[in-house]
């Protein structure tokens, strides 16, 4: 009887681990003001809770009793270091006579937001802020985060040392930014969200499991960050996650080939993440601040919706295209306008666009240029210029799948 | 705490009038620090080609014409200034005339015990 007490607490524990350790650390780093203190503190606090909660039972709010328990043994841990360390003197101190209680939940969700801007600072570079991000605020572990990243976890290891360094020696502040700096600095996070998503997205073969936990990882940062800050471009991200995500089982075979989108089985399709997807992008363009992932996600949207690609509404999606090159100017933007501008006008209308795109310079080494304008020559039966651009393409794409599908189509020409 | 702002840009973009209206501009923006008691201090520098170089090598000084590195920016100027954080240091960085045409790089001080103040 007393064992399965024992045990039931001991898994409450460990829940309260998963739900609450997060929170608990962001709220510990503004106390303490320092990431590695309060990781040892959080760390500390839940040991303590292991140990004492089974005989005294939960405290009623578990999450004040952690931050408070990891502050004391923060300060313990600082006196006791103090005696070899000088400059931690000072930080006792302070933490000393900054009040014993803690009883501030209602700031628990800021910390978080402050976390995130912290770790998305435009002053640390981007691979330190994607690492950061998915150590301190998804607590990912290292080596999970360098073997999804493809890089050897020492290397990992010493870009986040490096950007707590700079945190905490130019004194990047643990805040949410000011009013006028919002817009710029929620976009440093969006991105680093958006490129976490896409390192899952793209790949889709060898280690293809830890490829996909992370576009759901990134798909759990949109969903807190909307908690925390229900921006339109937020919305707009999230529903583009949503809705890419929901075509992630239709799109490569069982042997992890490539399906175009005009090919792929539509019954494959997530509903969930569409309808979910389809509603922030009404939610945000209603919001008349339209960004650049809200377009995205309204393009997304409109192939959601289609129940093939010759019924897509392509003047729709052209139209959304031509609205985002106006408030980002791309090359690979106007490259899938003229895609979608072949969808609606004919394979010829849409190789013009593509050969002035090319003409300019920006994409002669983008292998998707060439494999589109291989696409729409294929199309058009002029089947040199086609298999000129193939090989062309072949000789630029980096990735297994794709080249195997670019070898197919060639093949398929004859 | 204290931040070095270091301000490069290419000393040949300037013409005299823009370099003028730059240190009028300058000039309004340490009062403005200084009503807030941020300013430490701030100086724009005569050009590159004033530089001298030294070094000491085996005990032996080295005096050379010119700057530590030919660059295409040069280090023009500075502001010392007592900022909150990062943040306020980068509001300030932006405010500086000279941010619209090269670059402010921001620095924080190392504060080191037993160095005198500034005067």
């Amino acid at each position: 009887m007393q064992e399965t007490k024992v045990n039931q607490m001991r898994k409450q524990v460990d829940h309260i681990y998963r739900s609450e350790s997060r929170r608990v650390f962001a709220t510990l780093i503004r106390l303490l003001g320092d990431f590695d203190l309060a990781e040892e503190a959080m760390h500390e606090a839940f040991a303590v809770a292991a140990e004492k909660w089974p005989g005294e039972g939960m405290p009623a709010n578990p999450r004040t009793w952690l931050v408070s328990v990891g502050r004391f043994k923060a300060i313990d841990a600082i006196r006791r270091r103090t005696r070899f360390d000088v400059s931690l003197a000072e930080l006792g101190q302070r933490l000393d006579s900054s009040g014993i209680e803690v009883k501030d939940d209602e700031n628990v969700e800021d910390d978080r937001l402050r976390l995130i801007f912290t770790c998305c600072h435009p002053a640390l570079p981007q691979d330190a802020q994607i690492a950061l991000t998915l150590r301190e605020v998804c607590g990912l572990k290292t080596e999970a985060i360098a073997s999804a990243f493809l890089v050897a976890p020492p290397t990992l290891a010493q870009r986040i040392v490096r950007a707590k360094a700079k945190i905490r020696d130019a004194r990047i502040p643990y805040q949410v930014p000011s009013r006028t700096d919002l817009p710029e600095r929620l976009d440093t996070v969006l991105q680093v969200i958006y490129l976490v998503f896409n390192e899952g997205y793209a790949a889709s073969s060898g280690a293809s499991l830890t490829r996909a936990d992370l576009s759901g990882e990134a798909i759990r940062l949109g969903r807190l960050v909307m908690a925390l800050l229900p921006e339109p471009e937020v919305m707009g991200l999230l529903a583009l996650m949503l809705l890419q995500e929901s075509r992630r089982n239709a799109r490569t075979t069982s042997t992890g080939d490539l399906i175009l989108l005009e090919d792929q089985d539509r019954s494959l399709w997530n509903p969930a993440q569409i309808s979910e997807g389809r509603a922030l992008v009404q939610q945000a363009l209603a919001s008349q601040r339209i960004g650049a992932y809200t377009l995205q996600g309204a393009i997304a949207a409109v192939h959601a919706e289609a129940p093939s690609t010759a019924a897509t509404d392509w003047a729709q999606i052209v139209a959304l295209y031509t609205l985002l090159g106006q408030i980002e100017h791309s090359p690979i933007i106007d490259l899938n306008r003229a895609v979608a501008v072949a969808m609606r006008d004919g394979p010829a209308a849409g190789l013009r666009l593509i050969d002035a795109i090319l003409a300019d310079g920006n994409l002669a080494n983008y292998h998707l240029a060439h494999a589109a304008r291989a696409d729409l020559c294929r199309r058009l039966e002029k089947t040199a210029d086609a298999e000129a651009s193939y090989q062309r393409a072949l000789a630029l794409v980096k990735q297994e799948p794709e080249r195997r599908f670019l070898e197919r189509r060639l093949r398929e020409l004859g | 705490m204290k931040y070095m702002l270091l301000i490069y840009s290419d000393e040949n973009a300037w013409t005299e009038s823009e370099q003028k209206h730059c240190y009028k501009e300058s000039i309004e923006l340490t009062q403005k620090l200084n009503a807030n008691g941020q300013y430490l201090g701030s100086s724009p520098l005569q050009p590159v080609s004033t530089a001298t170089s030294v070094r000491v090598r085996d005990g032996k000084r080295l005096v050379t014409d010119g700057p530590f590195a030919e660059t295409r920016e040069q280090l023009g100027g500075y502001f010392l200034v007592d900022a909150a954080n990062l943040d306020d240091a980068i509001a300030i960085a932006g405010r500086i005339p000279a941010a619209r045409k090269g670059t402010v790089e921001i620095r924080p001080i190392l504060e080191l015990k037993g160095l005198l103040p500034e005067q």
